[in-house]
């Protein structure tokens, strides 16, 4: 379905209308508890997303992308802790569900498709019986045939021949693994697909293969996706919106269009010059300074060390989510009066 | 698996055996001491030979047994003999043969060996895999704790404390042998209970005595397999905790135990064979310390050589069933 | 290509309270506990084998000293033998000939696991084939039962603590060799290797400066895991009745105390205090052995 492509202008509108969306992430708040103190690594994240549209999400090692994808599927383990927020998906909020009413969301409403998919494949079972197990996990009443119809669909949408059901994870490539993981993801048609660096492994050939899969995977379910990446292109490429993160706060939420030509937050402006295209090859322009530790964040805004735009305000008062003409967020006090 | 592969383990099988007998060939022939020569001057002590009929007596059995012969001639003799499992004749017992002997004293090894491997790799396994797994219950966790102390308890000394609390002190069990005094073998049910009862110690200490090597090696396993992506992912897909549990987390656990439980195999038998001698049981291990006292050494040899080569067939066996237990051995 | 600019190595703050070390290191310690429990039940031996050493008569750990069969009193705390050893000074000595044993015996089978390991690993080709095909094919032998026929064709009078310890190392060094080897494959594949490489640093050097230093921890978990099954091998050879019988190793009491039918015949503290010293020798070493390889082994390191 084009319509997701197409109508990006009015979909953004509708979310700036406040249009139901079907994800809503709010003040997510996780902290690690570790011997050298506590580390705040997600700090009131809060953003929205609706059907068909595809987000891509960004930032440094160790921004929070990964932490927060592990947060709304509510599996991060101690030290680690979920100290407020709520997730809405359609209708529930994912926090408030107990541990077996989570344990069914999984899948059904939200549904995550990891990081190392090489590994991600139980190496002593075949793929079919990782599939129907998932499948069983959460529709008991189904008949053997419904399953397996699943399977195949399943399969066939990731271009993978229904044959792969009978195969063993080291019987397949490293893009076949990382589509079968996709397969397992959409098995129950979930309103929300998150992909933790689908493409990290995978050569350049295959990665744009994984990413017109997604693509066509959600055109088929109209789900909302999540993105989380390190390459900039790739995001280009094929997201609608791309978010911004630093030090566990989300810094910028925009179009990708807007994000690569008008990017507002310092630091989304510092990452997108970092880049190289064609006029600038050979240089790299780096970000002066080091990206601060988690257990001890700077003062007011986590970027003013870094800043060149910093002002004795981003030392001292911690910038809030200012949103802009068109919908886009940004976390800048540069942005207080506009909004 | 390829005739190839089956050819390749099946030889070094054989080049194992090769190996011990070797050692056990040449190691006897480089020491000073002479066996036979022993052995008779020990009955010359006790029988009143005439320390001229022992010089004749040697050189006679010299020739029976072909140990004038040059050595490279008795070496091919001895690996032929090996081959037909033929390990002589006991110096003690003669004309009784070392593989008589062996035969005898095999059965009670055996079953005491079987039953307490099988009952130990089962329930510390268990106990590893529950101990190392967050989900399983606080107090099913603190149970693997003892048993992770028990590693430090070899079966012998494991067998003295049994002996100790459960035979001498609450006397609820008998304190050795394979029966009681005074009972004669037979087919009753009487019979049967009282072989029991002095089955139970030995085999507790062996159980006892190496559960907790399992429980140890398999939380490691369990440690790292549990931070694996697959049992993470399995986690995401909204498996239940049980199925996560059993189907990618045991099974993939379990793998690695198996071979271990090959590599295993020579400690548990030397325990074994030290426990069965601890507990006066008619087993290898008394059969082995009765030769080492009376210096019997054909059957000293004999009982090291056929255990050896026991062993090196069944952690070939495992091998060959390691592939039908993981796929990716299976393919290669 | 974002990566390469945006992603900076995460170095602490300057400015943050780092806590001290020695904080750093009791809270490893209370973590790995094992390690701390095992290094404090190694002291008390060690103290208990010293201040033996220097307090009672080594004498009455021979046979025909002391009364015979007394059971535990003030006098005698572990009791005397059917022999007329006082068990308290036979625990003594027989601690140090077991850590003898032990420290010999681990020593030499450490040191030709290292040299042997190293040689394979680094040189490869055929040296590497034939030590890892020997090692492979003595693995499956049960080292004790090997033991058994060295020490059985020995003569009686020429057992002793030493070639005890020489009975043991003989058939043992398969393992540290192997773990050493492994090591030393990981590591000349990593970086710093290859740099020492590529600036002409020889091979010797190359060894001792880049490669040794950070075997080191492996090492001491080699040596302690062969001092434990050098231990254990003495012990069961000794509970076979194949050790030095005139000393009084654990594993020989034991043996005596089995062969006169201590329980039998009610003198019950005979095997009692060797096996408890046993058990504390054998889980001391488990338990360091097992805290060094966590330490050694950032796999299953459990840091924060």
């Amino acid at each position: 379905m084009n319509l997701a492509t197409t109508e990006n202008a009015s979909s953004r509108n509708a979310a700036a209308a406040g249009a139901s969306p079907i994800l809503r992430v709010q003040d997510l708040v996780v902290t690690y508890y570790t011997d050298l103190g506590r580390a705040r690594a997600l700090d009131g994240v809060s953003f929205t997303l609706e059907a068909g549209m595809k987000m891509g999400m960004v930032g440094e090692s160790g921004s929070g992308k990964s932490t927060l994808a592990l947060a709304m599927m509510r599996m991060i383990k101690p030290p680690g802790r979920i100290e407020g927020g709520h997730v809405w998906v359609g209708g529930t909020d994912l926090q408030s569900l107990d541990d077996e009413g989570m344990r069914k969301a999984r899948l059904s409403k939200i549904a995550y498709i990891p990081q190392g998919a090489m590994n991600s494949l139980n190496p002593v079972t075949r793929i079919g019986e990782q599939m129907v197990d998932a499948i069983k996990s959460h529709l008991s009443g189904e008949s053997r045939q419904a399953i397996n119809d699943r399977c195949v669909w399943a399969l066939k949408s990731v271009d993978l021949d229904p044959g792969v059901f009978h195969m063993y994870a080291h019987e397949l490539s490293g893009g076949m693994k990382q589509r079968v993981c996709i397969a397992i993801g959409i098995l129950l048609r979930p309103e929300v697909i998150i992909a933790d660096e689908p493409t990290s492994a995978l050569d350049v050939v295959t990665q744009r293969q994984v990413m017109e899969t997604i693509d066509k995977v959600q055109d088929e379910l109209n789900s909302a996706v999540i993105l989380i990446g390190h390459d900039m292109g790739l995001m280009a490429q094929t997201m609608d919106r791309v978010a911004v993160m630093y030090a566990g706060r989300l810094v910028e939420v925009a179009t990708v269009r807007e994000m690569f030509t008008d990017p507002k937050h310092p630091y989304s402006q510092a990452l997108i010059s970092s880049l190289p295209t064609l006029d600038n090859r050979g240089q790299f322009k780096g970000i002066p300074g080091l990206a601060p530790s988690l257990l001890r964040l700077p003062s007011g805004c986590a970027f003013h060390p870094r800043c060149p735009l910093a002002s004795d305000r981003s030392r001292s008062e911690k910038p809030k989510v200012n949103v802009l003409p068109g919908g886009r967020l940004v976390a800048c006090h540069i942005y207080d009066q506009e909004s | 698996m390829n005739f190839k592969l089956i050819a390749k383990r099946l030889s070094f099988l054989v080049l194992v055996i090769w190996a011990a007998s070797t050692i056990v060939f040449f190691v006897p022939r480089l020491s000073p001491r002479n066996a036979l020569r022993e052995r008779f001057a020990e009955l010359a002590r006790s029988g009143g030979f005439a320390p001229g009929d022992i010089e004749k007596l040697i050189t006679n059995m010299n020739q029976q047994f072909g140990l004038d012969k040059p050595l490279l001639e008795q070496y091919w003799t001895y690996l032929g003999n090996i081959i037909r499992m033929d390990f002589g004749y006991s110096l003690n017992r003669y004309p009784a043969t070392v593989t008589d002997i062996i035969s005898q004293a095999l059965p009670w090894t055996f079953f005491l060996l079987l039953f307490t491997t099988i009952l130990s790799f089962i329930i510390g396994n268990l106990l590893g895999a529950i101990s190392a797994w967050p989900k399983s219950p606080r107090w099913l966790r603190g149970i693997a704790t003892p048993f992770v102390l028990l590693t430090g308890v070899p079966p012998v000394i494991m067998g003295v404390l049994l002996l100790f609390f459960i035979g001498f002190r609450l006397k609820l069990l008998p304190l050795g042998g394979p029966y009681s005094i005074g009972i004669v073998p037979n087919w009753s049910w009487d019979f049967a209970v009282d072989v029991l009862r002095h089955q139970m110690l030995p085999a507790l200490a062996l159980v006892l005595g190496s559960v907790g090597g399992w429980v140890l090696s398999m939380r490691g396993m369990g440690v790292t397999i549990q931070g694996e992506d697959y049992v993470n992912f399995a986690e995401h897909k909204g498996l239940t905790g049980g199925r996560i549990f059993r189907d990618y987390y045991l099974r993939n656990t379990l793998l690695p135990q198996v071979t271990g439980l090959a590599l295993a195999l020579g400690t548990l038998v030397t325990s074994a064979l030290v426990v069965e001698q601890l507990f006066g049981l008619p087993g290898l291990g008394q059969v082995l310390n009765n030769a080492i006292r009376s210096n019997d050494f054909p059957v000293i040899y004999g009982i090291v050589l056929f255990i050896t080569i026991a062993i090196a067939v069944l952690m070939a066996v495992l091998e060959f069933i390691y592939p039908l237990l993981d796929p990716r051995v299976r393919n290669q | 290509m974002t990566t390469v600019t945006a992603t900076s190595p995460a170095i602490a703050d300057t400015a943050m309270e780092q806590p001290s070390s020695l904080t750093l290191f009791l809270r490893y310690l209370n973590r790995n506990r094992g390690l701390a429990v095992g290094v404090v039940i190694l002291i008390g031996l060690v103290l208990f084998t010293v201040i033996g050493l220097i307090t009672i008569n080594p004498k009455h750990a021979y046979p025909l000293s002391v009364a015979t069969k007394q059971p535990p009193s003030l006098k005698y705390p572990f009791g005397t033998d059917f022999f007329g050893r006082n068990l308290m000074a036979a625990m003594v000595v027989g601690m140090w000939q077991t850590a003898v044993i032990g420290v010999v015996a681990g020593g030499l089978g450490t040191l030709i696991g290292v040299v042997l390991g190293f040689t394979s690993a680094y040189f490869g080709g055929w040296i590497d084939s034939t030590i890892r095909t020997i090692c492979q094919i003595l693995t499956p032998i049960p080292v004790l039962l090997i033991q058994v026929v060295v020490a059985g064709s020995l003569d009686k009078r020429d057992v002793t603590i030493l070639t005890m310890a020489l009975i043991v190392v003989m058939l043992a060094w398969m393992g540290p060799t192997l773990v050493i080897r492994a090591q030393v494959l990981t590591m000349k594949e990593r970086q710093f290797v290859s740099v020492a490489k590529l600036s002409g640093v020889g091979d010797i050097a190359i060894i001792f400066k880049e490669i040794l230093p950070n075997l080191l921890p492996f090492i001491a978990a080699a040596f302690v895991g062969q001092v434990f099954s050098a231990v254990f091998a003495s012990f069961y050879l000794a509970v076979l009745g194949l050790g030095p019988l005139r000393e009084p190793l654990l594993g020989n009491i034991i043996w005596a105390a089995q062969l006169q039918g201590a329980f039998f015949n009610g003198w019950w503290w005979w095997p009692i205090a060797p096996s408890i010293g046993m058990i504390l020798i054998l889980a001391s070493l488990a338990l360091i052995n097992m805290g060094l390889d966590e330490l050694a082994n950032p796999r299953v390191r459990k840091t924060e």
